[in-house]
């Protein structure tokens, strides 16, 4: 019974697969817990920079930054925050996609387009869908730190800051639910800032020590903010695109063998009715 | 007039104090300030320090900052404080080791984990060994 043996070995095989995706559900799932609370913990912190930012915006300031300055567009920086592993659904490629959208729109107005890549999915696919990578980060694991991000957005404040590129977006998922994770691409450079009805009475901070040194440090540090919150965002969108993922691998699995079970059954059951008619066959002709 | 203004204390990775105070001590870049309700607007660069805190009630409580931002609005005061010891250098390296990176991957495509990994721990330990260096100057031998 060759085929019965074969059959028992797929089986055997992908019951062991089925092993390891769930246990791997069961650690995305843990995972993602741990990656929420740490994207609940940043929120204060973006929060109020945030409203800090927009508070420069609205004073009357004597200084304006330059990166609030809006230039003609003939280079364009992208952000792209993804993931170091795989086997987490189509999480990454969604996102490539709808970067690549982007790029195309501002590639037919005729800008030109940098990368700068949180990730190693990331880098790996612009490098080989050709894109000027000029900046990376890789292997942030599961608890990324703040300082993790700060070369790379160095490199690409330093390139506007030096006027070669004339727009920032960074580009990352957007945590809705368990279930849901949607590609957001978003601007950063220039600030544009929200505008807030109460402020619009004329004033100013007192700047110390003066709104030039300030200004450069706070700003900086906004765009590091939402850098950082985009990347643990996107850490607890890829386990959970991976808890939803290997879930259905398992169940998958489950379908296999019940339909590989059935199979096996039927040949079995063949087999032994094929002996059995030859015996008696056997037996009346003797 | 109000007694007490909110207080707001956060860092990237975490929020480390939100509550009414009565007033507040902090390190500014240009000295020490301090804050009482119905302060102007301001907007300062913080240095590594402590912060002390007076709350409602008058129970006082420090915490230290390793450097950021102190933000005074009406009735409000929000201090973004940093995580990482910051130094322009240590800025400079992660930069450098960034654009490494990208090279890297460029360069070696086929053995890209092997490589960038080694790279990557190179550049860290290039950056340690400045950070370090700068703190032995600080501190003088």
């Amino acid at each position: 019974m060759a085929a019965g043996k074969e059959i028992r070995n797929q089986i055997g095989s992908i019951k062991n697969t089925q092993k390891i995706t769930s246990a791997m559900e069961m650690v995305a799932a843990s995972k993602m817990r741990k990656a929420q609370d740490r994207m609940q913990l940043g929120k204060p912190y973006a929060t109020n920079i945030r409203n800090v930012v927009s508070h420069i915006a609205a004073s009357s300031a004597e200084y304006r930054h330059i990166f609030m300055e809006e230039r003609e567009v003939k280079r364009i920086g992208y952000i792209v925050v993804s993931t170091d592993r795989g086997l987490c659904g189509g999480l990454n490629i969604n996102l490539f996609k709808a970067m690549i959208k982007s790029m195309k729109a501002w590639h037919d107005e005729g800008a030109e387009v940098d990368i700068c890549t949180v990730g190693s999915k990331g880098s790996a696919f612009f490098n080989s869908y050709g894109g000027n990578v000029i900046a990376a980060v890789r292997n942030l694991g599961d608890r990324p730190t703040a300082e993790d991000v700060v070369g790379a957005v160095k490199v690409m404040l330093d390139s506007f800051g030096s006027g070669e590129i004339d727009k920032l977006f960074l580009v990352g998922n957007e945590f809705v639910n368990t279930m849901t994770q949607t590609p957001t691409i978003h601007q950063l450079l220039p600030l544009n800032p929200a505008e807030d009805e109460d402020m619009k009475h004329h004033w100013d901070y007192l700047y110390e020590p003066d709104a030039k040194e300030l200004l450069d440090g706070l700003l900086t540090r906004y765009i590091e903010s939402q850098v950082y919150q985009a990347v643990v965002e996107n850490n607890a969108c890829e386990q959970a695109a991976r808890m939803i993922a290997m879930k259905s691998a398992t169940d998958n699995a489950g379908d296999i063998i019940d339909e590989l079970q059935l199979i096996y059954n039927k040949a079995r059951q063949a087999a032994i009715t094929q002996e059995l008619s030859e015996i008696v066959s056997g037996a009346a002709a003797v | 007039m109000a007694t007490s203004f909110h207080c707001d204390i956060a860092s990237a990775e975490d929020s480390i104090f939100s509550g009414e105070v009565e007033s507040l001590v902090a390190a500014g870049s240009l000295g020490d300030l301090g804050i009482y309700p119905g302060h102007a607007p301001l907007l300062t660069a913080l240095i590594p320090g402590p912060v002390r805190i007076v709350m409602a009630g008058g129970d006082e409580d420090i915490y230290y900052v390793s450097g950021g931002f102190l933000e005074v609005q009406p009735g409000k005061v929000n201090i973004l404080a940093d995580t990482a010891i910051r130094a322009s250098d240590v800025d400079e390296a992660t930069a450098e080791k960034a654009r490494q990176e990208a090279e890297a991957a460029i360069a070696n495509q086929d053995a890209e984990f092997e490589y960038s990994r080694a790279a990557s721990q190179l550049a860290e330990a290039a950056a340690q060994i400045r950070t370090i260096q700068q703190l032995r100057k600080k501190l003088g031998g």
